[in-house]
């Protein structure tokens, strides 16, 4: 029987316990009011997945987890264009610049990243291709639906709180005018330091979810955070005319060694070298 | 296990396959392909994507040393090796001024990646047509500040001493910079 329908009457969360329990190898297409999304499964277990017309690339993935920076991913795109992922995922491990299981939890990462956004789809037709599979030139994973299907249920309940304390993505934050109250005192997660970086009356916050490419949850969920330590406010923006979203002045810093830790590794270097 | 890499740059044919060959504790992991320009077959292979040489300091500590290929055309891995790199050395084939100007532009464009401390050496010192030091920090148009090393890269004691003097200026810049706080 063709595993088709519609996500009223069935749900990812039941699409998903299905594809599981039969242990099934094949493609998932839904058609949502604005994108196609194509998840395949080897097995009953995540293989890979594309949305709309999203570059899911290595390339592109690895940028996403911050793995290259932009200019890298610009070069590498131009000048190794015509690489595989297979070939290109070879070469960047023998260059020692990533590791293998980086690799694959990057592309991990995004491939859930796109199932979890599926949670949050009310509408959209759905089809199952049993002859379907991942091209063969890609790197493909294997992930378990198991905690994707829990963490997405959870989801789905945060995404419903969430959505009532933050109902609009088009409102300005500014820092709240608290004195004495330092942001560099707080104890931020990189991902909060880079929403802080973009904070500004002029960038809505649908503007810095596109700039630190989060997802509409991951964008509300530590606007949340920020709002819930009392950090910022939110405002309406300036006027109709919105500017592009303005570029962090400073990026933050990750902490570096101690200047003592950093010298006894170069004296460590120079007596070895010595001994050679 | 922590591990840290310096990278040896410089035109091509200049020796950085040979620098490192010289004191890795490995056979070096070379990507070498056969040349298919004319205009660039003086010899028979070249690095396409990297050398890679390693030393072991102790249990917690690996050095690695990364060669960049010599060929422009490969210059889009050239960021990639370097990021996170302590320092690196630039190399220059002593007996070839016409790729000096060459020599010059690597170091300008691997200064512009990192903030690192570097030195250049003046490969193939051996060599009768090799040219002299001071005419080659002229040439090249080097601060007089700047270490400007002789170097035999197929002579281990040579490769030592550059990469001592490299991890010398690491750690005077590093001493320069406590200071100024
Ligand atoms: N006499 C002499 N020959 C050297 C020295 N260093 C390297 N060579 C020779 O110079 C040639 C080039 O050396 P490589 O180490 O392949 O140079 P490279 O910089 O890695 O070259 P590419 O990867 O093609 O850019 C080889 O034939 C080496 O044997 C040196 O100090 N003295
Ligand atoms: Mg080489």
């Amino acid at each position: 029987m063709a595993l088709k329908g519609n996500l009223r009457d069935f749900t990812i969360t039941q699409l998903l316990n299905l594809i599981n329990l039969a242990r099934k190898t094949g493609t998932l297409i839904v058609e949502g009011p604005n994108e196609r999304v194509l998840v395949s499964f080897r097995d009953g277990k995540l293989a890979y997945a594309q949305a709309g017309q999203e570059d899911n690339g290595l390339v592109a993935v690895l940028y996403r987890a911050r793995r290259l920076s932009a200019n890298q991913s610009k070069a590498l795109k131009e000048r190794a264009g015509n690489m595989s992922d297979k070939e290109l995922g070879l070469l960047l491990v023998n260059a020692n610049y990533i590791t293998q299981q980086d690799i694959i939890n990057s592309l991990q990462m995004y491939f859930v990243g796109i199932v979890n956004r599926l949670f949050t789809w009310v509408e959209g037709m759905f089809r199952f291709e049993n002859e379907l599979l991942p091209p063969d030139d890609k790197i493909t994973v294997r992930v378990g639906l198991e905690n994707i299907i829990i963490e997405g249920s959870r989801r789905l309940r945060e995404w419903e709180q969430l959505q009532d304390e933050i109902p609009n993505l088009d409102m300005s934050l500014k820092f709240a005018e608290r004195p004495g109250a330092n942001i560099r005192n707080f104890n931020l997660s990189v991902e909060e330091w880079r929403v802080v970086s973009y904070i500004n009356p002029k960038n809505t916050i649908r503007q810095i979810a596109r700039a630190t490419k989060m997802s509409d949850l991951e964008i509300r969920r530590i606007i949340y955070g920020l709002l819930q330590a009392g950090l910022v406010e939110i405002i309406r923006p300036e006027g109709p005319a919105r500017p592009p979203v303005q570029q962090p002045s400073a990026r933050p810093t990750v902490p570096q060694p101690s200047p003592e830790e950093q010298k006894s590794l170069i004296n460590r270097l120079i007596m070895r070298i010595r001994s050679i | 296990m922590q591990t840290v890499k310096m990278v040896v740059t410089g035109p091509f044919n200049a020796g950085k396959t040979e620098f490192i060959r010289s004191v890795s504790e490995i056979d070096v992991v070379s990507t070498e392909r056969k040349i298919s320009s004319d205009t660039e077959r003086i010899k028979e292979t070249t690095t396409v994507a990297m050398d890679f040489g390693r030393i072991t300091v102790d249990d917690d500590l690996v050095l690695y040393l990364f060669g960049t290929p010599g060929q422009r055309r490969f210059d889009f891995m050239w960021e990639i090796l370097s990021e996170g790199m302590l320092g690196f050395v630039v190399m220059v084939d002593s007996t070839r001024p016409e790729t000096f100007r060459e020599a010059r532009t690597i170091l300008e464009t691997f200064r512009a990646y990192a903030p690192t401390p570097y030195v250049v050496t003046a490969n193939k010192q051996d060599r009768e047509d090799a040219w002299e030091l001071e005419d080659m920090r002229i040439a090249l148009r080097l601060d007089p500040k700047l270490k400007l090393l002789p170097c035999v890269a197929t002579n281990k004691e040579s490769v030592k001493n550059v990469l001592l003097e490299l991890l010398y200026s690491i750690l005077a810049e590093m001493e320069l910079k406590e200071k100024g706080k």
